[in-house]
């Protein structure tokens, strides 16, 4: 124990709360599901009720069939089926206040899991990828998964221990009528009861908090690890993983452990703490009945009385047992649930024009926390129909550029305006509807080839595969052997580099977005078969004239540039230069550097040679 | 569906073992479990003694004591009591020290077997891991092992206890009667027949239980992972449809399970009343008899009660325990799904620390149920050679380079690296000589310095600067905000792409490898930045081998030999000037690109 008054008193009234967090849990799942709680409540009360019934069962059959039957050596065949009736028809009734009881904390319990599942991934959906940047898969799989099912575990005991309330309070309210002085000191039991629990939470519920945290860690390293499993193979790096994770492994084997100790303490003393309080009763009774204050027959009722509450009352304990993990798991599901959504948006909508849209970017500034500032004052309008190419060094900020002109972040300043429209004041799914982003790094759902390239938009399948033909990924389509139908696996194993990179160019063309914005979508295709793409692209923009499409390309292949009616030269967080691919060349020497690399360089081996 | 979903996973399910197969299986894989077993199980005998005592002399404190014939007997009333007492220290102290040797096994053990099942699933060939999706393998080691200890360490308790106070209430009951005990256990005979058939059903229920928290797991993993996809197409409204739906499956299984566990477990309660009430009329026909009193009638009557509670508890145990037998099955399921590819360890061959020799012998590759990617590949390459691998998409690069750095062996003919067939050589020998680095890069969500620490664990930050300054990239380390602490972020998404292959690409170098392949390692790299890599890779790696996988094909012009895919074969081989001269595919992937750069 601690020789400080104040941390003894902080760690009291944490396990105090810990009591009244448990309830108010608790009072969140009855309300939301009142009708399945009073069911199983009148479940466990009905077996309450049929326990203390057996008894009476027992004491009738004794005195009308059992006595009788062997003081007069005789008894009748009426009389002993009524014994098998009686003991029987409580035994059905006990059993289906049982399934009653059961079935409905388990309903009552998976409900309310499901909601907060529900809640809780629809939460993800719903934040912001800074936010997401900042929390590892792991853990949400743990906040979704191991997280609920601890806030919701006790509802698995408490109807049992609401059935065990109602039961005390009868036998609480019969022993205070047969004899005073005995039934306090029979109900000395309910407060060493809580006393004792408070106490085993007061331990317990510290380690509590570091399981739960733990479990989450371990799920967060599990997912990591095998998420890069390849890396960790290239560089036979097994050995080193398996101690990162054995590390928390054992970390958690041994707060279990405790956890183990503690418990192994207050079991036996929550156990015997009702065979005591018979004991203690005894004495007294003894005592009273020597003294004339109570007859034999009170002892034995208030002894019976509590044989009976003595076993359940121990329901009580494992529901308030629970508690510290339960409170601990909603709490880390509500750090998710209450953090607040602060992407608005606004009820403007976009024609659908059919024409390519226009693009404003006004005085835009954006910087990633705790890192200087990244895009500074970036002024540009892209017209209609227009496209743009944006070139700069590895990692001058154009992936940034391109979340920003999608709304995946807002800007810190400036806006972004698409047909005149900030886009923050879209509504929501406004601008997914006209702009389409091609990210730098191809990511596919473990679906169909169809289910990847529709997103469960009803788009026939002419218009996949035209969409397919155009990101030229119609020849390996056709050739795997479910066509369309064919499953990827998880992020599209079973695909080439290329083809995965393919099948998110078509999944963005079979939109025909107005705004089209690729990020550097075709590194990793080949030369030839790039051609072909935007050869594609070019044609399908020249039939429709000005209608095409508003295209915005991040490139450094000069065939891609050219194809761009304005070049946008990013350097340094600012538009360092614009205008003509050619001019550029001329009159920008750092943007020369950069895309004439590969020739300067074969220029200098060869001279080298 | 869940039909088309695991079904392709090439993962042992586990399902096939049986409980008690399972159980003797995990406690193989986890020797701790075992240890200490018996003193355990004495433990809890003496525990349980102790708990049947107390309610008897309570009871017969009671009836003769208290409400005796003569009134109440002071002197037995104390002897009772104190015995009772003496019972519960007992039950006390046994019951403190099972609980704390259960927990402690049953933790040790647990941790060890989550730790073999992890290492196991880095042990398991690329093409399995691939098949199960890492959210389900997520859970199982962690939810599945969960649901293990949970189990040992609560129903281990009660199982215990329980089966105890069986053994201990039937000996009792014999000693008062053993015909009213025949009746007793028949009553309940039909309640342990009947178990069989239930824990057959529950078995099932739970492992479908089970499947379904991995599958919730995946499809809850996926968005988080594509985030981005799902927010620019705004599709959270089909995600969250699929969410749910797997949240409603899982639901669904577990309901269906509770159902059947709690009409397990009423009928218990069935037989305990049918045997009371057979216990009277059996004992009333044995006192016409005259071999049985009314007081042990009803005495007999009490112990009933003693028998019946711990039957019930010992049902739900046996019941709950289904879920953790799903849970275990999952997780030993990892461990026997096969490594096929086999490490012959310490015994294995080493590679020499020289350049080193490539040679295909006719090597044949087709994934699992697929058409052959890599057809008769046969060619020979000397030591030291910088080879340029170029194809279009899809033409079996990437293959190859997996197949030469033993991600995956050969279906047909053999890799010989410096002479040795790969598969004759160590893994440790093997991932120190040759090192790969693949197309789509993989960061730890950690700092720079842990991530290319990867590469080589002994290197110190002097030894790092260096890597980084022999591959000229100093400058762009010192533009980061905390040099080399800077955090990468998840799958090192807070570093811009091209950012993400400079920091493999030094780890790569830092491990120092005698054969190095890249596979599009500067895809994502500006061309000013990526032909000054191009040449600091040159001068490093001269005198050793180097195959680089490419689709600029100025990597090609440099290098001294190109091999050419196309469609699983070795299309063309020999050097840039020759192939142009040959035309071919080389020819026009050349022109391509030449017309690309003008
Ligand atoms: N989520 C993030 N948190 C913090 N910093 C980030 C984050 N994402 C990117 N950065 C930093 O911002 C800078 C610009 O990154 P960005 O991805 O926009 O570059 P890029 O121009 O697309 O580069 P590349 O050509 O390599 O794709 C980089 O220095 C990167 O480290
Ligand atoms: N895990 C897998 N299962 C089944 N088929 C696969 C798997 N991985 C690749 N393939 C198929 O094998 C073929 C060769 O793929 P590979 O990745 O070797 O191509 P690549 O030449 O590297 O292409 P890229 O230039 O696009 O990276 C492709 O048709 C691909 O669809
Ligand atoms: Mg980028
Ligand atoms: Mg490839």
């Amino acid at each position: 124990m601690s020789t400080d008054p104040a941390t003894d008193d902080t760690l009291v009234d944490a396990s105090r709360t810990t009591l009244m967090d448990g309830f108010r849990v608790l009072g969140v799942a009855i309300r939301r599901e009142p009708w399945v709680f009073t069911l199983s409540t009148l479940g466990s009360v009905l077996f309450g009720a049929l326990t203390v019934a057996d008894a009476w069962v027992l004491g009738w059959s004794t005195d009308h069939v059992l006595l009788p039957a062997f003081r007069t050596g005789e008894t009748s065949a009426g009389l002993l089926w009524a014994v098998l009736a009686l003991f029987v028809g409580v035994a059905i009734l006990r059993a289906v206040g049982i399934v009653a009881r059961r079935l409905g904390a388990g309903v009552m319990q998976y409900r309310m899991q499901a909601a907060y599942r529900r809640e809780v991934t629809s939460q993800y959906l719903r934040l912001p990828m800074a936010w997401h940047q900042r929390h590892p898969t792991g853990q949400l799989l743990s906040n979704a998964n191991a997280d609920v099912e601890a806030a919701w575990a006790p509802i698995a005991p408490l109807p049992m221990a609401v059935g065990t309330v109602a039961m005390m309070a009868i036998a609480v309210a019969q022993m205070l009528l047969v004899d005073l002085t005995m039934a306090v000191v029979g109900l000395m039991v309910f407060p060493l009861v809580t006393v004792a629990t408070l106490t085993y939470q007061h331990f317990s519920s510290p380690l509590f908090t570091r399981i739960q945290a733990l479990r989450a860690e371990l799920s967060e390293i599990a997912h990591e690890s095998f998420d890069g499993a390849m890396v960790v193979k290239t560089l036979g790096r097994e050995a080193e993983e398996t101690e990162r994770f054995a590390a928390k492994a054992n970390e958690l084997r041994d707060l279990g452990i405790r956890v183990g100790r503690i418990r192994a303490v207050f079991d036996p003393i929550l156990e015997a703490i009702p065979s005591l309080g018979v004991l203690a009763v005894l004495g007294v009774g003894v005592y009273q009945i020597q003294h004339g204050n109570a007859g034999a027959g009170d002892v034995v009722t208030i002894a019976y009385l509590l044989t009976i509450v003595a076993f359940p009352i121990r329901s009580i304990g494992w529901l308030l047992g629970e508690f510290p993990r339960s409170v601990v798991g909603f709490r880390r599901v509500h750090r998710v649930l209450d953090e607040p959504v602060r992407t608005t948006y606004g009820d403007a909508t976009l024609a659908a024009t059919g024409t390519g849209a226009r693009l404003e970017v006004d005085r835009l500034g954006f910087g990633y926390p705790g890192g200087a500032a990244l895009l500074d004052e970036l002024s540009f309008t892209v017209e209609p129909g227009q496209t743009v190419a944006i070139v700069g060094e590895t990692a001058a900020g154009k992936s940034t550029l391109t979340t920003l002109l999608t709304r995946l972040v807002d800007p810190g300043t400036g806006r972004v305006l698409v047909d005149g429209t900030d886009v923050r004041d879209l509504a929501p799914g406004q601008l997914a509807g006209h702009a389409a982003l091609v990210p730098q790094t191809a990511f596919l759902f473990d679906d169909t080839v169809r289910g990847n390239v529709t997103l469960g938009e009803d788009v026939s399948d002419e218009d996949v595969w035209a969409a397919l033909r155009t990101a030229q990924a119609d020849g390996f389509v056709a050739a795997l052997p479910h066509g369309l139908d064919s499953r990827l696996g998880e992020r599209g194993t079973t695909l080439s580099g290329g083809q995965r990179q393919r099948l998110s160019l078509a999944r963005a063309l079979v939109r025909h977005p107005r705004l089209l914005i690729l990020d550097d979508a075709t590194s990793a295709v080949d030369p030839e078969v790039e051609a072909r793409i935007l050869a594609a692209m070019r044609s399908t923009r020249a039939d429709a004239d000005a209608a095409g499409s508003t295209l915005v390309l991040i490139a450094y292949r000069k065939a891609t540039i050219a194809l761009a009616d304005e070049v946008l030269f990013l350097a340094d967080g600012r538009i360092a230069d614009r205008g003509a691919h050619e001019d550029l060349l001329l009159r920008n020497p750092a943007y020369a550097h950069l895309v004439n690399a590969y020739e300067t360089t074969a220029a200098e081996v060869v001279a080298g040679e | 569906m869940s039909e088309a979903i695991g079904a392709a996973t090439a993962m042992d399910s586990g399902e096939n073992i049986s409980a008690w197969a399972t159980i003797k299986r995990g406690a193989e894989i986890s020797p701790e479990l075992k240890q200490g077993f018996w003193g355990t199980m004495a433990l809890a005998l003496l525990g349980t003694a102790g708990r049947v005592v107390v309610p008897i002399a309570v009871q017969q404190t009671l009836d003769k004591g208290i409400n005796g014939p003569n009134g109440v007997d002071q002197s037995y009333v104390v002897a009772m009591a104190l015995l009772a007492a003496a019972a519960m220290v007992l039950t006390g102290i046994s019951s403190y020290l099972m609980t704390a040797r259960l927990f402690t096994t049953a933790e040790r053990g647990l941790a060890t077997l989550r730790i073999k099942a992890f290492r196991h699933v880095h042990d398991l060939p690329l093409l399995t891991q691939n098949t199960e999706r890492r959210g389900a393998l997520v859970s199982r080691v962690t939810s599945d092992v969960d649901q293990v200890s949970q189990f040992l360490v609560f129903g281990g308790i009660i199982g215990i206890i329980s089966v105890g106070q069986i053994v201990v209430a039937t000996v009792i009951m014999l000693f008062y009667s053993w015909q009213l005990t025949i009746v007793v256990w028949v009553c309940f005979l039909p309640l342990f027949g009947s178990l069989q058939y239930f824990q057959r059903r529950l078995s099932e229920s739970y492992g479908t239980v089970r499947q379904m928290v991995g599958q919730m797991l995946s499809v809850v993993a996926e968005p988080v992972v594509g985030a981005l996809v799902v927010r620019t197409h705004a599709i959270e409204d089909r995600t969250q449809a699929r969410i749910d739906d797997s949240i409603r499956r899982y639901q669904a299984a577990s309901t269906r399970a509770q159902g059947l566990t709690a009409f397990s477990f009423s009928l218990g309660g069935l037989s305990g009343g049918l045997a009371n009430a057979l216990v009277l009329i059996v004992g009333i026909w044995l006192g016409f008899d005259g071999q049985i009193t009314s007081g042990e009638v009803l005495a007999f009557a009490f112990l009933v009660t003693l028998f019946v509670s711990p039957v019930q508890m010992g049902t739900q145990v046996l019941t709950d325990g289904q879920n953790a037998i799903a849970g275990w099955r999952r997780v030993i399921g990892i461990l026997d799904t096969p490594a096929d590819l086999d490490d012959p360890g310490t015994t294995g061959e080493q590679l020499p620390h020289e350049p080193l020799g490539i040679a295909f012998d006719h090597v044949e590759f087709r994934y699992p149920d697929g058409p052959p990617v890599l057809i008769d590949v046969d060619l020979e390459i000397e030591p030291g050679t910088r080879v340029a691998v170029v194809g279009e998409t899809g033409s079996g690069k990437t293959t190859f380079a997996k197949v030469l750095t033993r991600l995956m062996d050969p279906t047909a003919g053999s890799v010989r690296l410096a002479g040795h067939d790969l598969r004759d050589v160590g893994f440790a020998s093997l991932r120190r000589r040759v090192v790969l680095v693949p197309q789509e890069g993989f960061l730890f969500d950690s700092s720079l310095r842990d991530n290319v620490l990867y590469g080589d664990l002994a290197a110190g930050t002097e030894r790092i600067r260096e890597a980084i300054d022999e591959l000229g990239l100093t400058d762009w380390l010192d533009g980061l905000p905390h040099g080399l602490d800077t955090r990468v972020g998840q799958r090192g998404e807070s570093l811009s792409a091209g950012e993400r292959q400079l920091v493999a690409l030094i780890r790569a170098h830092l491990a120092d490898p005698d054969l190095l392949v890249l596979d599009e390692a500067t895809s994502a790299v500006d061309p000013a930045l990526e032909m000054r890599i191009g040449r600091a890779l040159e001068a490093l790696m001269s005198g050793r081998t180097s195959v680089t996988i490419a689709h600029r094909l100025t990597t090609a012009e440099n290098a001294d030999e190109v091999i050419v895919f196309d469609r699983g074969r070795v299309a063309q081989r020999g050097p840039h000037q020759a192939l142009v001269a040959e035309g071919g595919i080389y020819g026009r992937l050349h022109a391509s690109w030449t017309a690309q750069q003008s």
